[in-house]
């Protein structure tokens, strides 16, 4: 069988974020990229896959050369070959699972993983655009995956619970925090993945169906009142959460 | 452009969720701008509190195979009757069956989609959604720029003005949905309140100490009516489940009390959090960054001062 994955390159969780001079995207000096946390569980359940009914396994990535790192990453972890779709201009998620599901169509995977979220603009959207343009079933936000056949069965966290899915392949599967846990790369796989090509390629086009036209920064909250040092402060902040919030 | 609007109606179990009221109601808002129009879409078997919504008509699609969800027979179903019936915007309330509907219907219709909207403005007749990005760290204003359009919105965030009105119900039968994937079974979490659906959460963190002094945390919650959460630090301790999870890699809240007990207020966890109307810490360390957020600060010892938080509670409860 053969897998894809598809991974995103994103600042660290803990980068701090400013705007950049065009008032439409981030500064990105001092920020740190990296594989983005969810598809760390997509490259895992991608590999399990195929430890368990053999095959062969692809990531691709979207987005400039900076994305080679993270496709780097997905090599020393165990995946077999790497595509980046070199494109360094603004798309929008629809224009982005353009991209992918042409690839995928190329590549005829009839398995994908992705993360559920990228942490940059946390969309969360990009594996169930991918999946309707592919006419693939799709389960987001999984946190379980078992395979039999061609008969995919998930859970994935809803409020209050989870949901049972059950479905066939060709799938789709957006990983969620819980699916697993990712492998460290290996010395002996960092070292094999940088003698690895990387293929590269020009994506198919498609037009942005939406623009950003202004980011900007939260409105910075005051720090609120220290109401107390110990218990003797309880009824002055339940009288505030009453009487000012008005929450209680 | 017509401005025709269509707010697709969540329902789980039969019951209608808050957010599709919510969602409702911000249409409504954004139509009565540019006079446009709402009509509501809800699939299910049998749903209670349909007419409550204060919009004119609601189209209930049904089959008893229905009951649960279907990703694939929920997507044709709004799909088609979106692209029949001449509208041009598609609601939802962002939640899990939202975040999961609104791209895949957004493909199908051939609309350009923003995702988690905490705000929807309208400026020269376009509508502008803003959305958090980079865990909250930043808001964009997105415009969409194809002439069909689908929004998911913030649960929590938009008021539910629109939940005492008399809409006309029209029926429509669903033969023969589509069930290739589908939700074959329903696994609720001990039937405790969900931190993604709750008002008030009350949240524990490393500073708990261990699984067995969390029963102070339930116990505030509960004489809050709140639901409990945690920190990642309590969940990757194995304290608490993952699906109570706040933060970057856990849920998204935006309640109206969220209390922080024991949590220093790293960045990934004020990512799932920081839009709370309230926040109350208690946390020893004075230069614990949850403080640069918290509405009210008790700067003290939590085993100390949370069961006086709970019998005073109780106290004005009574
Ligand atoms: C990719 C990534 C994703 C992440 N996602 C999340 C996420 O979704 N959610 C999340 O929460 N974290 C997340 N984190 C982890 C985050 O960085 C922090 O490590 C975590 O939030 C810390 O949890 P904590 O505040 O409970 O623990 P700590 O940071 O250890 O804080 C414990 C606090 O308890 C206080 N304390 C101790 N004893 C007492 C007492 N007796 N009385 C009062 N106060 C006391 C201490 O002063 C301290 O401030 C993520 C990290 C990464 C890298
Ligand atoms: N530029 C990209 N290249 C490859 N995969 C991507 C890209 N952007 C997003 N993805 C995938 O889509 C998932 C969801 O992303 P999003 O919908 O943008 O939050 C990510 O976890 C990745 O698996």
């Amino acid at each position: 069988m053969k897998i894809a994955v598809c991974v995103s390159h994103v600042p660290d969780t803990a980068a701090k974020i400013n705007i950049g001079s065009d008032g439409k995207s981030i500064d990105q000096n001092g920020v740190t990229f990296v594989v983005n946390p969810y598809d760390e569980f997509a490259i895992e359940e991608a590999l399990k896959t195929k430890e368990k009914f053999g095959g062969e396994t692809v990531a691709i990535s979207l987005g400039g050369d900076a994305n080679k790192e993270t496709l780097r990453k997905a090599l020393a972890m165990g995946i077999d070959n790497a595509v980046l779709l070199k494109d360094e201009g603004y798309r929008d998620s629809g224009s982005v699972a353009k991209a992918l599901a042409d690839e995928i169509r190329q590549q005829g995977t009839e398995l994908v993983f992705f993360g559920k979220q990228s942490v940059d603009f946390d969309n969360s959207v990009i594996g169930q655009m991918t999946s309707e343009l592919l006419g693939y079933n799709c389960v987001s936000v999984a946190v379980s995956f078992s395979l039999e056949g061609t008969s995919v069965k998930c859970e994935r966290e809803i409020e209050g619970g989870k949901e049972v899915v059950e479905t066939t392949l060709p799938a789709v599967i957006t990983a969620q925090k819980g699916l697993n846990e990712p492998r460290y790369a290996s010395l002996k796989g960092i070292m094999a993945a940088k003698k690895k090509e990387i293929a590269e390629k020009s994506p198919s086009p498609a037009a942005n169906y939406a623009e950003i036209v202004g980011m900007k920064k939260p409105a910075s909250k005051q720090a609120g009142k220290i109401v107390g040092t110990d218990s003797s402060a309880v009824p002055e902040l339940v009288r505030l959460l009453r009487e000012e919030a008005k929450v209680i | 452009m017509a401005n025709k609007y269509l707010v697709f109606i969540e329902q789980r179990n039969g019951a209608v969720k808050k957010s599709s009221y919510e969602a409702a109601s911000a249409a409504a808002e954004l139509a009565s701008k540019v006079s446009g129009t709402v009509e509501g879409i809800a699939i299910g078997n049998d749903i209670e509190g349909l007419q409550k919504f204060g919009i004119s008509k609601i189209h209930h699609f049904k089959n008893a195979d229905l009951l649960n969800y279907s990703p694939s027979a929920y997507t044709e179903i709004i799909s088609k009757f979106f692209n029949e019936n001449g509208f041009d915007s598609l609601f939802f309330g962002a939640t899990a069956m939202g975040k999961d509907l609104a791209p895949r219907t957004a493909v199908h219709i051939d609309a350009g989609l923003a995702i988690d909207c905490v705000a929807l403005n309208i400026a020269e007749n376009e509508i502008i959604a803003t959305r958090p990005v980079f865990a909250g760290k930043a808001l964009i204003d997105l415009k969409i720029t194809s002439p069909k359009k689908v929004f998911a919105l913030r649960p929590n965030v938009f008021n539910a003005n629109a939940s005492s009105g008399s809409a006309e119900i029209s029926l429509h039968e669903v033969q023969s949905p589509n069930l290739k994937v589908k939700v074959t079974e329903l696994k609720k979490s001990e039937g405790k309140l969900d931190v993604a659906e709750a008002d008030i959460i009350v949240s524990g963190g490393r500073g708990m100490k261990g699984p067995e002094h969390f029963k102070l945390v339930e116990e505030l919650a509960d004489v809050l009516g709140a639901a409990c959460g945690a920190s990642r630090a309590a969940v990757d301790a194995g304290w608490r489940p993952h699906g109570e999870q706040v933060g970057q890699t856990g849920k998204t809240v935006s309640p109206n009390l969220y209390v922080a007990l024991g949590i220093s207020g790293a960045i990934q966890h004020l990512a799932g959090m920081r839009s709370s109307k309230y926040i109350v810490a208690v946390n020893k360390d004075k230069d614990a960054p949850i403080f640069q957020i918290a509405d009210y600060g008790i700067v003290g010892d939590l085993f100390e001062v949370v069961p006086a938080m709970i019998n005073e509670i109780k106290k004005i409860k009574s």
